[in-house]
């Protein structure tokens, strides 16, 4: 599996969030209180809000438009909500923020 | 035959021991009792309340003439002991010779005087006895006359209030930087002090006083920094020392003080001293507490029977009506020593615990003394409080329970506890409405005027409803502020005051939130409340805004986003104009549209331009218009009397001067102005937060308007003639909303929920508030009053708004 580099931690800032472009869509990277780093796709399926707009709290967003909270480890809406948003593999290494290249580059190819 | 007892000094302690000694056995001495001042035992530390005119002397008397009497206790009062004759075992008076076969010495102390020239003139007193009082109390007999106290002790302080509510003006001099500085720490020493400034009393700290000026009497004080203050009577209450010259003409031994034994008994074992004038261990005693110890001792000790007298930790209590506190212990800071400290700012409240391992050493409290004996008793008993060590400063009330309890320490409270600061409503006075048939709270509030103005005690009337009627009593579902908490909005604002809460996670931490950083709904109100209470030690959280907040922009459904550059008062130029335009065609604007307040607004910008577009409109001498914000959005005005023949006042120009004041601050929901010409008007300003409509005669300032979901006119705070003082009122009244509105509450709202009387009296009749007020805004301009977009658009920042990597590029190339 190889993994893509795509910036630093500290060019998140915490419980926030930035946005990858990929050939299909944005990718929303989010930091949390902890410092760790979780990747979703940026777009609400209620109305397309931006994702990475939302407030982070825990390991969950809010998105800015219309208040859906999604989790960030399994990517499925909370509370009375239902939907799912797709997540991806991230990891921080040495500082640096990684995606998995196959997954990423899937959804670029696709 | 029945011994005989000679007792020098009719003082408290002295007195106290006789008592102990006539109970116990009423025939074991015939007892002859000496007193300098002409008069039997009274509560001397009761002088104070006679001072002030609050009781009678008759009211202070422990042992009248008949008690004496029917005591068998000789009383040789107004006479002064001229000798000892330890050998002869005789003591002689002024009228004569006594012979004792047990003696006991209470001469009490001295005020100190400091020798300074003056300190002989007459109008120079003490504060120590009956004759001082009323020296003070005729001196205060003329209108305008004026008193310094030197000394700014327990006995200045008491002097200096009794004095001032006497009606004179009175200044106190110490020579300390704060208040009290044996029992009280530099907190509290400043809180006392604000309540007695309030009292009308000078106070002056860190001065020393080098002369006392006057030719036949006092006329004034001379400070060492040549500050000369006018005075009538000059008061000296810096201490007192022993007063030993009989016990050292008798050849007793004397230090400081008598030097006694445990048993009370001095170098001479058929001399007793009891009293101020003893020294036991090498300590001094000026407090009644352990002198009454003493007393206990003394009549054991002439009873032939052991006891000991073993000095105990000691409490301090001011008896100045309306200035409630309480010392106790040691609470100099040490190693070794925790501080555990409790704030409320806005009732003065002020406690602070000194821990050493898990035992409390002392305690100082400030303006709640409720729990001041409790926390004696854990001193004087060096009670572990590991255990309560987290809820210790709440008192007794939150003890032996797992968990904080509010109906219990409500339950707890003394009916004499005031519930409502702002209507000095007291919780017995809420019991008995409750009893009357007030049953709810609607009800209580119409009685009592409890919770009926800044509404922060709601939930406290209601756990006294609760508690008083029990079942019968639906507490109404306090809406929390989210699923985080069971608070509500108004007691977090409360908490994040009294608990100095400073950041979120202090928030977190101290309110028990139940997730590790809140949600969408709390984030957001918090920031709002630590940035607005504490604007220069809280930085503003943007993780903690909403999206339009943060990005300085309003974003649309479409995820673009829109700009609004402030055009002041609704006033702009041809320059400015044609700088809209331009960015306008730069960025491919798709729609430009004119809004309510009086602005052009540019929408579907995209997020990534939003930097650059500010950095033109900046160019261009434009700034955020803050059309995004919780906070102020638009001043709008009409063109007033320079153009229109109905205009009276410069409606534009205090338009403009308001929202130059008032841009760039936060505010719990959008805050929308506007300023009218005259009656006629046209910039529709009475259907604003805050409306402003001009007439021949000034300006009428009104408020909580609305015209959303809801449409209403405002009502009238107040009219002024002047327009710096209507700015005032208008900074004042937004910082009363900014400081107690609830997140989200628009001011028509807030003003329904506090009442828009409440409103008038603090910013409109209390005119040392509003400035209060309006100096607060001040303070939090100072960081706020900025342009973000000025802020955001420089490279660095302005970073944010790109994405964080491209992949469509790679994939390209």
């Amino acid at each position: 599996m190889s993994w893509l580099d795509i910036g630093s931690i500290d060019d998140i800032p915490v419980r926030g969030a930035r946005v990858v472009k990929t050939a299909l869509g944005c990718v929303a990277v989010f930091r949390t209180d902890e410092n760790e780093v979780f990747a979703t796709s940026d777009r609400c399926p209620h109305k397309g809000g931006p994702l990475s707009e939302g407030i982070v709290h825990g390991k969950k967003v809010t998105c800015p438009l219309h208040n859906w909270v999604f989790s960030l480890e399994s990517g499925e809406a909370q509370g009375a909500d239902e939907g799912q948003i797709a997540t991806f593999s991230a990891r921080v290494e040495g500082g640096r923020i990684l995606l998995n290249a196959a997954e990423i580059e899937a959804r670029t190819a696709a | 035959m029945t011994k005989k007892l000679v007792v020098i000094g009719a003082g408290m302690a002295s007195g106290r021991a006789i008592e102990h000694l006539i109970e116990a056995d009423k025939d074991a001495y015939d007892i002859t009792l000496f007193n300098g001042e002409p008069r039997g035992n009274y509560n001397r530390i009761m002088l104070s309340p006679v001072l002030s005119g609050e009781k009678s002397y008759e009211e202070i008397v422990t042992h009248d003439d008949q008690w004496y009497a029917d005591n068998g206790v000789t009383c040789r009062f107004g006479e002064y002991i001229t000798k000892i004759d330890r050998d002869r075992k005789v003591v002689t008076g002024t009228n004569g010779e006594v012979a004792y076969d047990k003696l006991v010495i209470a001469t009490g102390s001295a005020p100190f005087i400091i020798p300074i020239p003056g300190k002989d003139l007459p109008g120079v007193i003490a504060y120590r006895d009956l004759e001082d009082t009323n020296a003070m109390i005729a001196a205060s007999a003329r209108s305008g006359a004026k008193a310094v106290v030197i000394g700014g002790g327990l006995l200045g302080l008491e002097a200096a209030a009794g004095l001032k509510a006497r009606g004179m003006d009175v200044t106190v001099l110490h020579l300390m930087g704060h208040l009290m500085e044996r029992q009280l720490d530099e907190a509290a020493g400043y809180l006392l002090r604000r309540a007695l400034e309030d009292k009308g009393i000078e106070i002056k700290c860190q001065a020393s006083t080098s002369e006392i000026l006057g030719t036949d009497k006092v006329e004034g004080v001379k400070l060492e920094d040549g500050t000369i203050l006018e005075a009538d009577l000059v008061v000296m209450a810096v201490g007192i020392r022993p007063e030993t010259r009989v016990a050292a003409d008798a050849g007793l031994d004397v230090n400081r003080g008598i030097p006694v034994s445990d048993q009370m008994v001095t170098s001479d074992h058929d001399v007793l001293a009891v009293g101020e004038c003893v020294e036991h261990n090498g300590a001094l005693f000026g407090l009644v507490a352990p002198l009454y110890d003493q007393a206990k001792v003394v009549a054991k000790t002439l009873l032939e029977e052991t006891a000991e007298f073993a000095p105990k930790e000691v409490a301090t209590k001011l008896k100045v009506t309306g200035c409630d506190l309480f010392s106790a212990g040691d609470f100099a800071e040490g190693e070794g020593r925790e501080d555990i400290v409790f704030r409320d700012p806005a009732r003065g409240v002020y406690k602070r615990l000194v821990l050493e391992g898990n035992v409390l050493v002392g305690a100082v409290m400030y303006g709640d003394t409720a729990d001041g004996n409790w926390f004696f008793g854990l001193i004087k008993d060096k009670t572990d409080i590991s255990e309560m060590r987290d809820t210790l400063i709440f008192g007794p009330a939150y003890q032996g329970g797992a968990s904080v309890d509010p109906m219990a320490a409500v339950a707890a409270l003394p009916l004499d506890a005031e519930i409502c600061g702002c209507n000095g409503v007291c919780k017995g006075q809420i019991v008995d409405a409750i009893n009357a048939g007030a049953t709810d709270l609607a009800a209580v509030k119409a009685t009592t005027k409890a919770s009926a103005s800044c509404g922060t005690c709601t939930g406290l009337v209601e756990q006294v409803l609760a508690t008083t009627l029990g079942d019968d009593f639906v507490m109404p579902a306090a809406q929390s502020v989210c699923g985080c908490t069971d608070l509500t909005h108004e007691d977090v604002r409360r908490l994040i005051k009294s608990k100095e809460l400073k950041s979120q996670a202090a928030v977190w931490q101290e309110l028990g939130w139940t997730t590790p950083n809140g949600c969408h709904t709390c984030r957001p109100a918090i920031n709002y409340y630590l940035l607005a209470d504490w604007p220069l030690e809280y930085q503003d959280d943007p993780q903690s805004r909403f999206v339009n907040e943060r990005r300085h922009a309003n974003i649309q459904k479409d995820g673009t986003y829109s700009v609004v550059p402030r055009m002041w008062g609704g006033m702009t130029t041809p320059d400015e104009l044609r700088a809209i335009a331009d960015a306008a065609d730069k960025y491919n604007v798709p729609t430009v549209h004119v809004t309510g307040g009086q602005r052009i607004d540019l929408l579907g910008v995209k997020g990534e331009d939003l930097p650059s577009m500010w950095a033109d409109l900046n160019a261009a001498g434009m700034v955020s218009g803050h059309a995004y914000s919780k906070g102020l959005r638009t001043v709008k005005t009409c063109v007033g009397k320079d153009h229109c023949r109905f205009g009276t006042q410069d409606s534009t120009g205090l338009g403009i001067k308001l929202e130059k004041h008032l841009w760039g601050s936060w505010s719990p929901h959008k805050l929308k102005l506007a300023v009218s010409g005259c009656p006629r008007n046209c910039a529709e300003a009475t259907c604003k937060d805050i409306g402003v409509v001009c007439v021949d005669s000034g300006y009428e300032i009104s408020v909580a308007g609305a015209a959303g979901m809801e449409v209403k006119q405002t009502e009238l705070l107040c009219k002024t003639d002047s327009e710096e003082e209507a700015i005032e009122i208008i900074s004042a009244f937004t910082q009363l909303y900014r400081e107690n509105g609830k997140y989200l509450d628009r001011v028509f709202k807030w003003v329904a929920k506090v009442g828009l009387d409440w409103c008038i009296e603090q910013v409109v009749d209390d005119v040392e508030n509003r400035k209060a007020l309006a100096e607060r805004f001040e303070i939090s301009q100072s960081v706020y009053r900025d342009d973000p977009w000025a802020k955001l658009a420089k490279p660095k920042e302005a970073e944010q708004f790109s994405p964080l990597a491209n992949l469509t590029l790679e994939a390209a190339e």
